[in-house]
């Protein structure tokens, strides 16, 4: 075996695609094992960990690009490196085809140069560069969409602060979605225009509902991230609060819908405090909570992501719940009619759920549907602390993971894109003879993996060959004009065995229920 | 707490939306396939990532903009003109008989790199301080002769930079602040002195220098009067010149200013034939003046307390220095890197010495590198396409302080000259100073190998930068 390393002195290159690089170079005849990364401490540590350290990388700085490989003998290795150089000369060249004439800028201000009148900034630098780079878009008086996390929270009061001052908007840190305009920025789906407006404190959350209401046949105004930390204490709602006034001032806004986990108890109150202020109808799912406002009368509540896009759809057309009622009831009986077949062909074994998620938002949401149909749930991020898993891999009874957590994603892309870590997952739970139903997300859009399909289906056959009577569950976060295209990831999926759901919340209502029927017909459980 | 929407944040909503993106690249593309207005940014890490010292310039930062302003204002209003020529020994201040001044940061003989080794044996036989290239060494490497850097005496020279006693140079007076910088003439390409050679052909053209060229140009520069040095060099600029790499155009502006004034003040035609002939020949004429011009206008910006503007970049072929208008005369150094460069027949990279000369004075004036998209026909050195001028150009307008009011680029709708490098910008948008140059063989006596380009290394602008701040 061969470990051959090269470093590229001071080039800069963004993790997210030195990943895509590394895993392209992974298929290379030979190859073992590589990585692509900036030669920072903790970069250096995670390829000391992955066993591809050289002693070359001693000589390589924070500045430096390093590429090691591990491969078979030395030819491939050779090989790979050079592949690798051709990766990255390839990507700088499609960047320039992609920008404006030609040409990227050189630097915010050359930018707002270029694009005369910019008004939005989306910034996805390591965590450790972003906050300077979102002090200087600040600076340029330009709204910000914060893509990167790890930055400090003294960090994000900063930046907020200093944007209400200046009237603009940090959407995040850690903000993975908005709509403005109808424009997508950063992993957003394509939805319709329409009149219900959004401000969401969670990125999966604010994706399923958009397109959930888009899939209805309504659209969207303008969708806010504020970045999950923003209805925390310290940043008491700074960004939730603005989005809200934009969109009770905005005109082609007729109702609000605002998504998040609960908020610390003094920002939620100074969160409804604006919101009794609102002449607008506004829906609020709370996940996991629950929120009431006395003295505003069409303040409604939702438990689900799914019932929150369907009353607001139906509120903002009808002006009343009667339809969206119906739909969760049309939705309900069609569940509980796909349950029972599925229900009966399993075995005695089988008891479990396992849901195995790229959306952390739709891991909450499983829990809150799941633990009033079949009880607790383990996780790697549980509601209730008691059941937190002791080892995020190791799955026991009904368990749901969050793949997006940083312990899933230290150096490797983000499993919306990287199907490659839940397949492994998915095929070694179907072969566990007491999983009855492996629960999925499949999360479409722009930034998220280009061919799912492609990507999954060969996990999904072979997980139905190691155990033939599972049920597989899955919803599909998406539009018919996503680049995907829901449709055709639908019938893909259906086509392969797969249930699929028109909503995280009604995939995990089947999970559920199947599981359930099964214990009540005394099988199992 | 938030006060009410205002309408300037409403605006937001109403009008076209146009994204700046920095980092994933992925997200601009998905944006323009969506028909949404984007641009991609190149963003580059800070080179320094000291918290408490950006915390520093933080705070400060008002004074440093004030300050930064005015070096601009010096730099911008400082007017070069040629006003004579005389022997060095007589204009340079603290020059001496055993001084050799040479190019970049102070070095030691025993540091010296091959070229300015060459250069320095060339000097002292030129001077018949040494009879040949043995006894030239012996002495240098005695400790009898004095080395000491060109910009510690108000002078600039190209390549190795070597300036002896004895030695005509120009006089350059910046007539707005009353300083004065020098350089020599100009030998012309091949196995000249600069770039290391001293073969008897290159201190016979010394020689001829000093004998016949110099007093018909002195004479020529007295009739004149002054010779305005920043007209030529804007018209050079609008015609094509860099007035680093390509100074044909300069060249042939300063003859046509200087002809009639030789012709007339010479007494014999002849000569005055052959000193003109020498300047039409050699398109590097002008190289000297534009760098004496540009050390007199960045000299002016010397000495202003909270100024991070870049007074001073110079290499020795060893080290690359930097100098701050705030930071005295102190000298920040790194190892200087070899040029990516188009070499000449027979000659690679492997033959090429490490960055050398003084004539990074002119990209540290917004010129050279700097204002390189205005001059397309030397493009080959940049990748061989205009666009790839345009983009060096326009990176720079990301490190500098400002615009030049004067230097103007014809291809950027006439847009100033990015000028007046700001150390601080330069660490933080890890954007370093892009420098055209010459390529001297790393051997001495061999001369000129190729000429091309390259980033200034990042070690000076960092150690600039914190020393700069840990003193606030």
């Amino acid at each position: 075996m061969f470990i051959k390393s090269t470093i590229i002195k001071g080039a800069y290159h963004d993790s997210v695609s030195l990943m895509r690089i590394a895993r392209e170079l992974n298929t290379a005849g030979g190859v073992i094992d590589s990585a692509i990364v900036m030669a920072t401490k903790e970069n250096k540590g995670i390829v000391r960990t992955s066993g591809l350290y050289n002693p070359e990388l001693d000589k390589a700085g924070d500045n430096d690009l390093v590429i090691t490989v591990k491969a078979k003998d030395s030819k491939s290795a050779d090989a790979a490196l050079e592949k690798a150089a051709e990766l990255l000369s390839r990507k700088v060249k499609s960047a320039q085809g992609a920008a404006l004439g030609g040409v990227n800028a050189k630097g915010i201000a050359n930018a707002v140069e270029m694009l005369g009148g910019a008004n939005m900034s989306v910034i996805s630098v390591a965590g450790r560069f972003a906050g300077k780079v979102a002090a200087d878009c600040l600076e340029q008086g330009l709204h910000v969409l914060l893509f990167s996390d790890n930055i400090s929270l003294e960090t994000e009061l900063a930046l907020k602060k200093s944007a209400l001052k200046k009237d603009l908007l940090v959407m995040g840190p850690d903000c993975g979605t908005a709509i403005i305009n109808g424009a997508p920025l950063a992993f957003a789906n394509s939805v319709n225009k329409g009149s219900i407006g959004i401000v969401a404190a969670s990125g999966t959350g604010l994706q399923e509902v958009s397109t959930l209401i888009s899939n209805e046949g309504s659209g969207v105004s303008q969708a806010i991230g504020t970045g999950s930390r923003d209805v925390k204490k310290e940043i008491g709602g700074i960004t939730f609060i603005q989005g809200l006034k934009a969109l009770a001032e905005d005109k082609n806004t007729s109702l609000i819908l605002i998504i998040s986990k609960p908020p610390h108890p003094e920002v939620l109150s100074r969160i409804l405090r604006e919101v009794k202020k609102i002449h607008k109808p506004v829906v609020s799912i709370m996940l996991g909570g629950e929120a009431t406002l006395p003295g505003k009368d069409d303040f409604y509540c939702a438990h689900t992501l799914e019932e929150a896009a369907l009353k607001a759809v139906y509120l903002a057309k009808e002006g009343n719940m009667r339809k969206a009622k119906e739909r969760l009831f049309d939705i309900n009986t069609e569940v509980e009619k796909m349950a029972v077949p599925a229900a009966k062909n399993k075995t005695e074994k089988q008891k479990y759920i396992r849901g195995l998620f790229s959306g952390g938002t739709f891991v909450s949401e499983a829990q809150i549907v799941l633990n009033a149909i079949v009880g607790p749930l383990w996780s790697n991020t549980p509601l209730d602390k008691k059941y937190k898993l002791a080892n995020s891999l190791k799955l026991k009874e009904h368990s749901v993971i969050d793949m997006g957590e940083d312990e899933f994603t230290v150096g490797r892309p983000h499993p919306m894109i990287d199907f490659s870590l839940r397949n492994k997952l998915i095929l070694s739970e179907a072969e566990n003879s007491e999983t009855a139903v492996i629960l999925l997300d499949v999360v479409l859009g722009y930034g998220s993996n280009m061919r799912p399909l492609e990507d999954i289906l060969p996990t999904i056959r072979a997980a139905f060959n190691a155990n033939a009577p599972i049920s597989i569950v899955a919803s599909v976060t998406g539009t018919e004009t996503d680049p995907q295209v829901r449709s055709k990831v639908v019938e893909g999926l259906r086509a392969a065995g797969v249930m699929v759901m028109p909503s995280n919340a009604s995939a995990c209502r089947l999970a559920g229920e199947i599981v359930r029927i099964m214990a009540n017909n005394g099988r199992g459980y | 707490m938030a006060e009410d929407i205002k309408e300037e944040f409403m605006k937001l909503f109403e009008s076209e939306l146009k994204v700046i993106n920095i980092g994933l690249e992925s997200f601009t593309n998905s944006l323009a396939d969506k028909g949404v207005k984007a641009v991609q940014v190149e963003f580059k890490p800070p080179l320094s990532a000291d918290p408490e010292l950006s915390r520093k310039i933080r705070i400060n930062s008002p004074k440093i903009a004030a300050a930064n302003k005015k070096a601009l204002d010096r730099i911008l209003s400082s007017k070069p003109a040629l006003v004579g020529l005389d022997k060095a020994i007589n204009v340079i201040p603290g020059m001496k008989k055993d001084l050799i001044l040479h190019a970049g940061p102070s070095v030691k003989w025993a540091n010296m790199c091959g070229p300015m080794r060459g250069a320095v044996i060339g000097a002292l036989i030129y001077e018949s301080l040494a009879g040949n290239e043995t006894e030239a060494e012996k002495l240098a490497a005695s400790g009898k002769i004095k080395f000491s850097p060109c910009h510690e005496h108000c002078a600039v020279g190209p390549m190795a930079g070597i300036i002896s006693a004895s030695m005509p140079v120009f006089i350059v007076k910046n007539e707005e602040y009353g300083n004065y910088a020098y350089a020599t003439m100009n030998e012309g390409l091949g196995k000249v002195l600069r770039y290391g050679a001293y073969s008897p052909e290159v201190i016979e053209r010394l020689k001829w220098m000093e004998a016949v060229m110099y007093p018909a140009l002195k004479r020529a520069v007295e009739r004149l009067g002054r010779i305005d040095l920043k007209a030529i060099t804007a018209q050079a600029l609008h015609m094509g010149d860099e007035v680093h790499n390509r100074n044909r155009a300069g060249t042939s502006l300063f003859y046509r200013a200087i002809a009639p004034a030789v012709i007339t003040t010479t007494p014999n035609s002849e000569q005055a034939a052959a000193v003109l002939e020498f300047i039409n020949k050699n398109d590097h004429s002008f190289l000297n003046l534009s760098m004496a011009l540009s050390k007199v206008c960045l000299d002016a910006a010397r000495g202003i307390r909270y100024s991070t503007v870049v007074v001073v970049m110079a290499r020795n072929g060893t080290e690359f220095g930097v100098q701050l208008s705030g930071a005295g005369d102190k000298w920040f150094t790194g190892p200087s890197p070899v040029p990516d460069a188009l070499f000449f027949a027979g000659y690679t990279k492997a033959d090429a010495n490490p960055d050398i000369g003084d004539s990074a004075i002119t990209e540290t004036n917004g010129l050279g590198g700097f204002a390189i998209a205005a001059a397309p026909a030397i493009v080959q050195f940049v990748g061989g396409l205009v666009a790839d001028a345009v983009n060096y150009t326009m990176a720079m307008y990301e490190i500098t302080a400002g615009e030049n009011n004067v230097y103007q680029i014809p291809y950027l709708n006439f847009r100033g000259t990015p000028t007046g490098i700001d150390v601080i910008k330069v660490v933080e948008k890890g954007i370093l100073p892009f420098i055209d140059t010459g390529v001297a063989h790393k051997k001495p006596g061999v001369g000129q190998v190729g000429a091309g380009v390259l980033s200034a290394p990042a070690e000076p602008f960092v150690k600039a930068f914190e020393y700069f701040a840990r003193n606030l």
